[in-house]
């Protein structure tokens, strides 16, 4: 959904300021009077600006929440330990039920690593990072059952692109 | 928007360049831009490298993928920074004196510099990204050494501190001729009710970038430090969070301030192309005030997975993100296209180049306003999303203001663009947009970026990028041929 929306909004912005420019670029064969080209900027300008300003505070409003660090005060029914380390991931326990609140408790053991799930459609659903000497919770419910990977999207040296991990999502009960 | 008609005269209406002016120092920065444009070209050719090993057409061993990618990486930051300071020196020597000692003594750093960090990747096998995120530098296991690391660090601090001398100078400047750096930004015309003409837009520019910029390379040096004395004296630790912040915070800075001081360009050449004077109005004041602000606030956009960062840092962080694409789009994108529509501009390598550079900034801002949104960065962070978004700025954006600026010198020879060149034009726009486009769609499907092999079903992004990749630097060595052979005679 979050990969659809950023593709879409790039998508159509991006071709539109991409035209502008080139009708602009096409209109510079003619002329036409500075002043009354100043001041039409001008307008534009600022209803660019207020456009903008009015179309990014619900943005900015709505997608705060839904971020990711949120207290959810319920007691999840299974705690992952999820260990980085230089090349490999360590889960404990590597296996969990769907439709169950799983809190995966995320570390590095030696150097900065991104703990990244991957669905069984191979698309990136959450993220955290593995740090040493700190710990971050991610708190997820999996739907559906399968085997869920776990890539490491922080560099981390030579082996980097090897860590991957597998967490079987079981049916639930 | 080349055309085989077109002219390298400026407008008649305000002939301020009829070529680049002859100024004290145009040898040296012409000197600067041809090590800029190699190293471009070189780099690039990297970056080739590391698209074609993803997609499997070579096959490149990982530890040499990531030194490349590490060379790449900080290379491309180094060089945006040297070709921007010496589009912003040639500039703003037209307004208060600065000295062509101290841009002798950066250059000299930066070479010495780029030594030891070349001698760091490529003989010590170093290779920790240009993030060096703490531990990583001192924590290969046993890919690389001590000596590598040390090598390393230095030199990117040898760098930083030829930088600082520049920085330095420019604030010494700035301040003996305007009085204060608040008069200096347009403050009395922007926030009072000064009527007094207000600092021209290249000083403003410099003005700003001088501020930030000092107390980034201040704050890289201190993790640079930290880390190297980590590296010699593994009981010294260092917090693994501050370390990331000191790092983005000097990371994001610099490399937005290689934009600020290459638009510097955009700014003094279009005007004497179209006749119209790109002018310091209150709302350009207003914005690059803010600009400065919120650049240096807006760096948390980086950390958002990192959630051990403070709640309040990571919301700080999206909602600069946010506004800090306001004076983007509604100011320096909307002066641009006022300043070239219906005026009668002839294009040619020069006005192309940099018009296309702004338009590559302002596309830009879209896919880097979505990574700064957290609820989407959780699922794009560290794809190739990023380096899809920062590739538009970065090729479309401030390499084209270096290549419109190399163009722009090479006027004062008497040269004009060849059909070549006008082909070339095209086929790095063409190659750019195409390459970075590659990128994000591989991030929207999840592809991880700095992974030096691929998995079969990510190699169809990878072959679009590799094709679009050789596309942009077979225009960018026609850009750098063709700059190289006009360099001799722009420092004559």
């Amino acid at each position: 959904m979050e990969q659809r929306i950023a593709i879409l909004v790039s998508a159509i912005v991006g071709t539109l300021v991409i035209a502008v420019f080139a009708i602009v670029a096409r209109s510079a064969h003619t002329t036409g009077s500075p002043d009354d080209i100043a001041a039409a900027a001008t307008r534009w300008r600022r209803t660019t600006f207020w456009g903008l300003v009015v179309l990014f505070i619900p943005a900015i409003a709505f997608s705060l929440t839904r971020t990711p660090y949120g207290h959810d005060l319920r007691t999840p029914g299974t705690v992952v330990q999820a260990t980085g380390h230089q090349w490999v991931w360590e889960l404990t326990p590597s296996a969990v039920r769907a439709g169950e609140l799983i809190e995966i408790r995320v570390t590095g053991a030696d150097v900065n690593h991104g703990f990244a799930v991957y669905d069984t459609n191979d698309r990136l659903v959450t993220q955290t990072q593995a740090m040493p000497g700190f710990t971050n919770v991610i708190r997820w419910v999996f739907t559906p059952p399968g085997t869920y990977r776990v890539r490491c999207l922080e560099y981390c040296g030579l082996a980097h692109h090897t860590m991957v991990a597998e967490l079987t999502v079981t049916a639930a009960q | 928007m080349t055309s085989s008609a077109s002219s390298v005269q400026a407008a008649p209406e305000k002939p301020a360049y009829s070529g680049a002016p002859a100024i004290p120092g145009r040898g040296l920065v012409a000197t600067y831009m041809g090590i800029t444009a190699i190293v471009l070209a070189l780099l690039m050719v990297f970056g080739l490298i590391m698209r074609a090993s993803q997609a499997g057409y070579i096959t490149v061993p990982p530890n040499r993928f990531y030194q490349l990618l590490t060379a790449h990486g900080i290379g491309m930051v180094a060089i945006s920074g040297l070709g921007g300071a010496g589009v912003m020196w040639y500039f703003l020597s037209r307004y208060v004196t600065l000295s062509r000692g101290i841009l002798i003594a950066n250059l000299v750093c930066f070479l010495l510099g780029v030594v030891l960090v070349l001698g760091a990747i490529f003989v010590g096998g170093f290779a920790a990204a240009w993030t060096f995120l703490f531990p990583l530098p001192a924590r290969s296991l046993g890919v690389w050494g001590t000596g590598a690391t040390t090598s390393y660090l230095i030199g990117v601090l040898l760098v930083g501190v030829g930088f600082l001398l520049l920085y330095l100078d420019t604030g010494r400047a700035i301040l003996r001729t305007y009085g204060s750096l608040g008069s200096a930004l347009g403050w009395p015309q922007a926030f009072g009710k000064s009527t007094a003409a207000p600092p021209p837009p290249a000083v403003v520019a410099s003005t700003v970038v001088t501020i930030i910029n000092i107390p980034a390379i201040a704050v890289g040096a201190v993790i640079l430090t930290m880390s190297l004395v980590n590296a010699l004296a593994p009981g010294f630790r260092v917090n693994a969070l501050l370390a990331k912040n000191l790092i983005y915070f000097f990371g994001h800075v610099f490399i937005n301030s290689t934009i600020y001081m290459s638009v510097i360009g955009v700014y003094e050449i279009l005007p004497a192309f179209t006749g119209r004077p790109w002018k310091s109005s209150k709302p350009f004041l207003l914005a690059w005030t803010a600009t400065m602000l919120m650049v240096v606030a807006v760096f948390p956009h980086h950390l958002f997975m990192d959630y051990a960062n403070p709640t309040w840092a990571h919301v700080l962080g999206q909602v600069l993100s946010y506004t800090s694409s306001l004076p983007v789009l509604a100011v320096t994108a909307a002066a641009t296209l006022a300043n070239v529509y219906r005026s009668g501009i002839k294009w040619n390598l020069t006005t192309s180049l940099l018009f296309t550079s702004i338009m590559g900034w302002s596309v830009g801002v879209v896919p880097a306003v979505m990574d700064g949104t957290i609820a989407i960065n959780r699922v794009m962070h560290n794809t190739l999303w990023v380096p899809g978004h920062f590739h538009i700025y970065l090729l479309l954006g401030v390499v084209a203001m270096l290549f419109g600026f190399m163009y722009f010198l090479g006027l004062s020879t008497g040269a004009s663009d060849s059909a070549l060149d006008r082909g070339a034009f095209w086929l790095y726009v063409a190659g750019g947009i195409g390459f970075a486009v590659s990128f994000l769609a591989a991030g929207a499907v999840s592809v991880p970026r700095r992974w030096a092999v691929h998995d079969a079903s990510w190699m169809t992004y990878d072959r679009l990028g590799s094709a679009f990749a050789l596309m942009v630097v077979l225009g960018a060595i026609a850009f750098v041929v063709a700059f190289i052979r006009r360099a001799r005679a722009i420092g004559a």
